[in-house]
C-alpha cells in the first residue's frame, strides 16, 4: 500500500475529472492524473509515472520504471499490487 | 556475500559496501559500539531483510527499524470504531487489504467481514467513489490511512465527492505524517539514534524539507532514499559520510523521483482538505502531537467521524496492547522482534496478536519471512 507502482499512461479517459488509463504490468487500469498534469492531460501519453492507489504521483523515465518495477518484484509489492487491482474491480461488481 | 548475486548490479553493491566498511572503520563502529541507523519507511525495513543487507554490511552498523508502517501503528480503539461502522447496516466498508487482518479488541476487519459485515477490498479511494455511485442507497465509508503518499489520494477523492455532490461516501480519516514520531523519538533518551534513512515515496509527496529540523535542531543527519537495494546502501553510506565529516544535513539520494519541495497538487489537496489533530495516538507510541490529520469542517459532510458521531473526542477511550506483546519495545528499536517472548508463538503472520506482524512491511513479519531462509543460508 505504501509504496508506488510505475504504469505507462495510454490514454485520457475522462479530461475534465483528469482520468487516464494507464498500462501496469500489462494490466489496464483507470487512475486520476491530477498530480502530474500541468497541461492537458493529452500530453501525459505514453509517458511512465509511479502510481499510488489509483493516483499517478510522479512522471518517471523509463529506465526508472524499469528498475523500480524490478525492485517490487523483489519485494513481491509488484504481485500484492496487482492483485490488490483485482480485489478492487471485484469489489466493484460486488465480487469481493 | 552470498546475498550479492541478488542485487542488478553485484560489483557496484560490492564496492558500496567496501566503502561503507572503510568508513565505518573509520568512525569506529564495532558491534559493542555500533552507529544506529534508523530506516523510517516500512518498505525499506522490508528490503533491508529481502536483501539482507543488515548482515551484508559492516558489523558495526545497526538498522533500527522505525514506525514507517502506517498499518503497524494504527491503535487497537480505531481498529475497533472501523469493526464497529463496518457492523451498520447501511454501511460498505472499502479499505486496503493491509488493513484487513490488524487485530481489534473484539475482531479484525477480516473477521467481521465472515461474521456479515459489508467490506470489500479495494486497491484505490477512487473504487470506493465508484462504490458509491453504485450504490445510492448504501453509505460507503472509506477507511482512509497511510502516510503522506497515500493523503493526497484521499483529500483528492473527498474533493470529487463534494464536486459531484455525492453525499453517501465519507471517510474514516486515520492519515498521520511521519515528521512528528521522528522528532518523538529523538526526544527519547533511550534511542540514541546516530542518523536517518528518510522515506522515499513520502517525500516524493512533501519533498525534503519538513526534515531539516532533524539535522538543525539534533545534528542528526538523513538521506531520504530509494528501494532499490543499492539505493539503499548508497543512502546508508551517504549517513556515514556526514557522520565521518561532521556533518549533518538533509540529502536526497532519491532525486530522481523526489523534488526538493514536493508535489504541489498533493500538498494543496492535503491542505484543503485536512487539518492537523491536537493529537492522535500511535500504536506502541502512545499520543502524539500533531501526528494526525482529520478533515476540516466544510468537508464535514464526507467525515465519517462526523456522520456517525464517533472517534477522537466522542468518547474514545485508549484500550491496552493484549498481554505479553511487545511491539511498542520493537517499535521504537529498543528490542528485535525476535526478543518479544510471543514471536512465533503467540504471534505469527497467520495468526497476528501485535500489528508488526500484520503487514509485509512490519519489523516482525519481515523477521519472521525472511528469518527461516537466512537461518538456512547461514
Ligand atoms: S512478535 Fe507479535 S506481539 Fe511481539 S512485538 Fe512482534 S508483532 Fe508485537
Amino acid at each position: 500500500m505504501c509504496l508506488g507502482i510505475p504504469g505507462q499512461i495510454v490514454a485520457v479517459t475522462d479530461e475534465a475529472r483528469l482520468m487516464a488509463m494507464a498500462e501496469v504490468s500489462g494490466v489496464r487500469r483507470e487512475v486520476n492524473v491530477a498530480c502530474i498534469a500541468d497541461g492537458p492531460p493529452g500530453d501525459l501519453v505514453g509517458k511512465w509515472a509511479l502510481i499510488h492507489v489509483g493516483f499517478a504521483m510522479a512522471v518517471i523515465d523509463e529506465a526508472e520504471a524499469d528498475a523500480t518495477l524490478r525492485a517490487l518484484r523483489g519485494l513481491g509489492e509488484a504481485q500484492e499490487t496487482l492483485q490488490a487491482m483485482e480485489a478492487g474491480a471485484a469489489a466493484l461488481e460486488g465480487r469481493g | 556475500m552470498k546475498y550479492a548475486e541478488e542485487f542488478r548490479d553485484p560489483a557496484a553493491a560490492r564496492a558500496v559496501l567496501e566503502r561503507i566498511a572503510t568508513m565505518a572503520d573509520r568512525i569506529g563502529a564495532t558491534p559493542e559500539s555500533p552507529v544506529r541507523i534508523m530506516e523510517i519507511c516500512g518498505g525499506h525495513t522490508h528490503a533491508i531483510f529481502r536483501y539482507g543487507l543488515d548482515k551484508l554490511v559492516h558489523p558495526g552498523i545497526e538498522f533500527i527499524h522505525g514506525p514507517g508502517c502506517p498499518v503497524c501503528v494504527l491503535p487497537m480503539s480505531r481498529v475497533d470504531e472501523c469493526v464497529a461502522l463496518a457492523e451498520r447496516a447501511e454501511v460498505i466498508l472499502a479499505t486496503f487489504g493491509d488493513a484487513m487482518r490488524v487485530p481489534g479488541t473484539r475482531k479484525s476487519l477480516l473477521q467481521a467481514k465472515a461474521d456479515g459485515a459489508d467490506i470489500r477490498m479495494v486497491y484505490s479511494p477512487l473504487d470506493a467513489l465508484e462504490l458509491a455511485r453504485r450504490n445510492p442507497d448504501r453509505e460507503v465509508v472509506f477507511f482512509g490511512l497511510g502516510f503522506e503518499t497515500t493523503t493526497p489520494s484521499t483529500a483528492l477523492s473527498i474533493q470529487q465527492a463534494a464536486r459531484e455532490g455525492l453525499g453517501n461516501f465519507s471517510v474514516f480519516c486515520n492519515h498521520i505524517t511521519v515528521p512528528p514520531p521522528i522528532k518523538a523519538l529523538l526526544d527519547d533518551p533511550h534511542m540514541g539514534l546516530d542518523g536517518f534513512v528518510g522515506p522515499g515515496h513520502v517525500s516524493m509527496v512533501i519533498g525534503i524539507h519538513p526534515y531539516d529540523f532533524i539535522a538543525r535542531d539534533y545534528g542528526k543527519p538523513i538521506v531520504v532514499a530509494g528501494f532499490e537495494p543499492l539505493d539503499l546502501l548508497q543512502s546508508v553510506l551517504m549517513v556515514l559520510d556526514q557522520i565521518a565529516t561532521g556533518r549533518a544535513e538533509v540529502e536526497n539520494q532519491y532525486a530522481r523521483v523526489v523534488p526538493e519541495h514536493g508535489n504541489p497538487v498533493s500538498l494543496a489537496a492535503i491542505a484543503d482538505v485536512y487539518e492537523p489533530r491536537p493529537s492522535f495516538e500511535w500504536r506502541g507510541l502512545g499520543e502524539i502531537e500533531e501526528s494526525g490529520l482529520r478533515i476540516r469542517p466544510v468537508y464535514a459532510a464526507w467525515d465519517a467521524e462526523a456522520k456517525f458521531a464517533i472517534g477522537y473526542g466522542a468518547g474514545r477511550r485508549v484500550v491496552a496492547e493484549p498481554e505479553g506483546c511487545a511491539c511498542g519495545a520493537v517499535m521504537t528499536g529498543r528490542i528485535k522482534p525476535t526478543d518479544c517472548p510471543q514471536f512465533g508463538r503467540g504471534c505469527t503472520p497467520e495468526m497476528p496478536l501485535g500489528a508488526l506482524m500484520v503487514s509485509s512491511e512490519g519489523a516482525c513479519a519481515a523477521y519472521w519471512q525472511y528469518g527461516g531462509a537466512r537461518a538456512a543460508a547461514e
